[in-house]
């Protein structure tokens, strides 16, 4: 989420009956999608569910949501773990919360002045971005869900059943984190935080104790995280990547992108928020990059602002001025910023959603990345993150129409807005494929938008999980990249039936075999995918295969598969899929491939090598990996 | 005004103990008593200190007391003078259409328009969750009305009213940019007030207010240019 209320546009109504260009690439959404019309409510808002479910979900803990908003939907914890069935729990009974007060002492308390103002309504409860949920980072069997207002680590063990390890308070929004090694490190943008993790803020508008930038905790004891360092920034952090320096292990780089206002100099030395004609050391215009000794985190400091925006003449705002790109178009925000930097080391690459622009890096040296390509769209409201697929071919940027608050997936909503992008990287260079959006119209009182997502390593196959706020989650299958489509989905009623409350899924991601996802005013939430005609349960398994160490989604590390027979079988079910091999053949195949000596797997995959010669495309791929698999296996 | 700006620490003292600020954990029954340790249902609450030093345990009620970053009465003036100050760019936008004769001129008039009548309800929504009085939109246009930071008086907007063709373009460019240059100032004013823009929604709000009108600014800018070719 970017901190917008209300920054966009909201162009669709003026446009009338305008067609835009590129329009026809994305059909509106279904009217008859059965995520249309569910039941709204905090714990017992209807389900939409296909080829995916529910495996369990836990509340925000105490200390994590507003206790002054009793009235109303309750706000108290629910069951952790769902029944059998998946379904969403209804609320426990301790959280049946009346819905008025029952004494005195439940607070309408901020309302009710004895000086005779008008007792102000209850405002509702689950919502609000004070204690917010936020972005997710894995290690080992462990899960940190960042906050508004601190973090929360789980262990996730048993997916089935999460246990909350420790509630670390510590305000400071939007709290995005990602860990590495015993270090956890955490985004800080608003003005409320305080280098002592207070929630008490900051009364002066100059003063030391605030903090806006990247805390460094240690976890090594993951329920009881100390405070290590904290790098002050001009602009805070709203999201920050962690960047491997590939020839030195004993340190790590931080790009920190900051997007709100620019802090004054006389608060943290040499900070300017000043436009470049007045002031060439703006704090505009760049990203932070940060080192961090691994042994010494205290001593960690900025190193470099790159200003990855500037032109060839040396103009630092060189890239979008902000606006619209001509009649009937979206208006773009200006670059000045980034929102979120993907990078993908292996490939050298880092792929920046820059407000205004997408924008491509090369990062192989990380303290100067530098610029390689720039595209703007006029379907995009503001550039918010970038995914990589896992050979490195492609990106997927996703639009945040509306900020993340803002009801962006109606019905009558342009269906290329607040969309994901899809590029495919062509000689450094990103060109332009297709669109995608939600396929489910949302309410009015549903906040919806692309947001943060994840690839599900399915071999063969492009797939990406992800948040779409009170959307719900979606699948998107883009292996063809101008044609890319739906193959999961699950989605609740909205928060409330007559008032939108910001909410809903900020992340989604996989993390060896299940979706995880925090859900900013319901929790964690814990799904697993089914398998279906889209997606086999052997391309699960196959995906599950891949386990990772940890997973910090800004930073993609390339996926390969073990030679497990799942591998092979999911690669088979796919070329079966797309007729390449004919589906009177394929039980055969596949019991050779499940019970098949050496001997045999050495023909098949001799004869798979020989086919894929004969193939092109991504079916040509397939069948190489495929022989390549069963010859590992052997 | 004042009497409806009380913060809510102010409030919290006037109710007995200081109880109803404190103790409202709806799912933890009675909830716990002012100061209690942390509660048995789950791992307790940890709040580092800062980088190098010990943290401690906090309660519930301690940890979720968000009293002292709530909203100050300047951050409930902020949104206040706010709303008339859009308002009158949707008035000054309402003038465009058979003023000027530039379909740009025109694009940009309907986005302010829709763009501001959106962040007015935001605002509204806002004093109003938090029991504050919603001013009239159309107070500016009293005589007496104290502007806002680089709104239009009354004799300005008359004479903008009475323009017609490129002379009215740039007026309404120039006017527009010092309008929108006054919502900048807001903003500053706004961090530059001891303990405002703490709030999470108002940090929002004020930061996007800086980024959307200070493009709109740079865009504006452009436009007058090239109207002095």
């Amino acid at each position: 989420m970017k901190s917008v209320t209300t920054r966009v546009w909201t162009v669709a109504a003026l446009l009338g009956g305008v067609v835009l260009v590129g329009a026809a690439q994305q059909a509106p959404p279904d009217p008859k999608d059965p995520r249309v019309g569910l039941k709204p409510g905090l714990r017992d808002a209807g389900v939409a569910a296909r080829n995916m479910e529910l495996t369990a979900t836990m509340p925000r803990p105490e200390g994590f949501f507003d206790p002054k908003q009793p009235a109303g939907e309750p706000t108290g914890p629910e069951r952790t773990t769902p029944p059998a069935d998946g379904k969403p729990v209804e609320g426990a009974s301790g959280a049946a919360a009346p819905a008025a007060p029952a004494t005195p002492a439940t607070p309408a308390a901020p309302s009710a002045p004895a000086a005779g103002a008008k007792p102000a309504p209850p405002r509702p409860g689950g919502g609000g971005l004070d204690f917010a949920n936020s972005d997710i980072a894995f290690a080992g069997t462990n899960m940190w869900v960042g906050n508004f207002h601190g973090f929360n680590t789980y262990d996730v063990e048993n997916p089935r059943k999460p246990q909350l390890l420790a509630s670390v308070v510590c305000p400071g929004g939007q709290g995005d984190v990602s860990v590495h090694g015993n270090l956890l490190f955490m985004s800080v943008e608003q003005t409320r935080g305080r280098v002592d993790c207070g929630v008490q803020g900051i009364t002066d508008t100059v003063s030391k104790e605030r903090f806006r930038g990247v805390r460094i905790f240690d976890i090594s004891d993951l329920r009881k995280p100390r405070q290590v360092a904290a790098v002050q920034t001009c602009r805070g952090s709203h999201t920050h990547t962690l960047v491997p320096d590939q020839n030195d292990k004993s340190r790590i780089y931080i790009y920190g992108s900051g997007t709100g206002s620019v802090r004054s100099g006389e608060e943290l030395d040499g900070c300017s928020g000043e436009e470049p004609d007045k002031d060439g050391n703006t704090a505009l215009f760049s990203i932070d990059v940060i080192e961090v000794p691994i042994a010494a985190p205290q001593t960690a400091k900025i190193i470099n602002r790159p200003r990855i925006f500037a032109d060839e003449a040396g103009n630092i705002a060189g890239l979008w001025k902000g606006g619209d790109h001509g009649p009937g178009t979206q208006s773009t925000s200006r670059t000045n910023q980034c929102h979120d930097i993907t990078v993908f080391p292996e490939v050298g690459l880092a792929a920046g959603a820059c407000s205004g622009n997408g924008i491509l890096m090369d990062i192989s040296d990380p303290v100067h990345p530098k610029r390689l390509d720039a595209v703007f769209d006029k379907n995009f409201a503001y550039w918010h993150s970038a995914t990589f697929n896992n050979d490195g071919t492609k990106v997927v940027f996703t639009d945040e129409w509306g900020g993340g608050m803002r009801p962006r997936c109606l019905a009558t909503d342009q269906a290329n807005w607040g969309a994901n992008a899809i590029f495919d990287i062509v000689d450094r260079k990103l060109v332009f494929k297709s669109y995608f959006k939600l396929p489910a119209p949302q309410t009015a009182t549903e906040n919806c938008v692309a947001h943060n997502g994840s690839l599900v390593p399915v071999p063969g196959r492009d797939l990406m999980v992800q948040a779409w706020y009170q959307g719900g989650v979606s699948v998107m299958d883009f292996t063809d990249s101008a044609n890319p489509k739906e193959i999961a989905f699950f989605d609740r009623g909205p928060l409330d039936e007559k008032r939108l409350i910001t909410g809903g899924y900020w992340s989604t991601y996989w993390y060896n075999g299940h979706v995880y996802g925090s859900e900013m005013s319901r929790g964690l939430y814990v799904f697993r995918l089914l398998p279906g005609d889209l997606l086999t349960q052997n391309e699960i398994d196959a995906a599950a295969a891949v386990q990772a160490k940890a997973f910090n989604v800004q930073h993609q590390d390339k996926l390969t598969w073990p030679a497990h027979r799942a591998v092979a079988l999911a690669y088979v079910d796919q070329l079966v899929r797309s007729g390449t091999i004919p589906a009177d053949r394929s039980e055969m195949l596949k019991g050779a491939v499940t019970n098949g000596d050496a001997a045999q797997l050495s023909m098949i995959a001799g004869r798979m090598g020989e086919r894929a010669a004969t193939l092109s495309g991504v079916d040509a791929a397939r069948m190489k990996a495929l022989s390549a698999v069963l010859t590992s296996m052997r | 005004m004042a009497t409806n700006t009380l913060r809510i620490t102010a409030l919290c003292l006037l109710v007995a103990a200081g109880a109803a600020c404190r103790s409202a954990n709806p799912a933890a029954g009675a909830g716990p008593a002012a100061g209690a340790g942390p509660t048995t249902t789950g791992p307790g609450l940890i709040q580092p200190g800062a980088p190098g030093q010990a943290g401690r345990t906090v309660s519930v009620a301690d940890a979720t007391d968000l009293s002292k970053v709530q909203f100050t009465p300047a951050d409930v003036r902020f949104m206040q003078g706010m709303i008339g100050h859009h308002q009158q760019a949707i008035e000054m936008a309402a003038l465009l259409p058979s003023r000027t004769s530039r379909e740009d001129m025109k694009l940009l008039a309907k986005r302010i328009e829709v763009s501001q009548l959106d962040e007015i309800q935001m605002m509204q929504e806002w004093l109003k969750s938090r029991g504050q009085t919603l001013p009239d939109p159309h107070a500016h246009h009293q005589h007496d009305a104290v502007l806002m930071p680089g709104m239009l008086t009354q004799e300005q907007m008359a004479q903008l009213t009475a323009a017609k063709g490129v002379a009215f373009d740039r007026l309404f460019l120039e006017g527009m940019i010092r309008h929108h240059g006054g919502a900048l100032t807001m903003v500053r004013e706004l961090f530059g007030s001891p303990g405002a823009g703490q709030d999470s929604d108002i940090f929002a709000f004020a930061s996007d207010v800086e980024a959307d009108q200070q493009m709109e600014i740079d865009r504006m800018g452009a436009l007058l240019k090239e109207l002095q070719k």
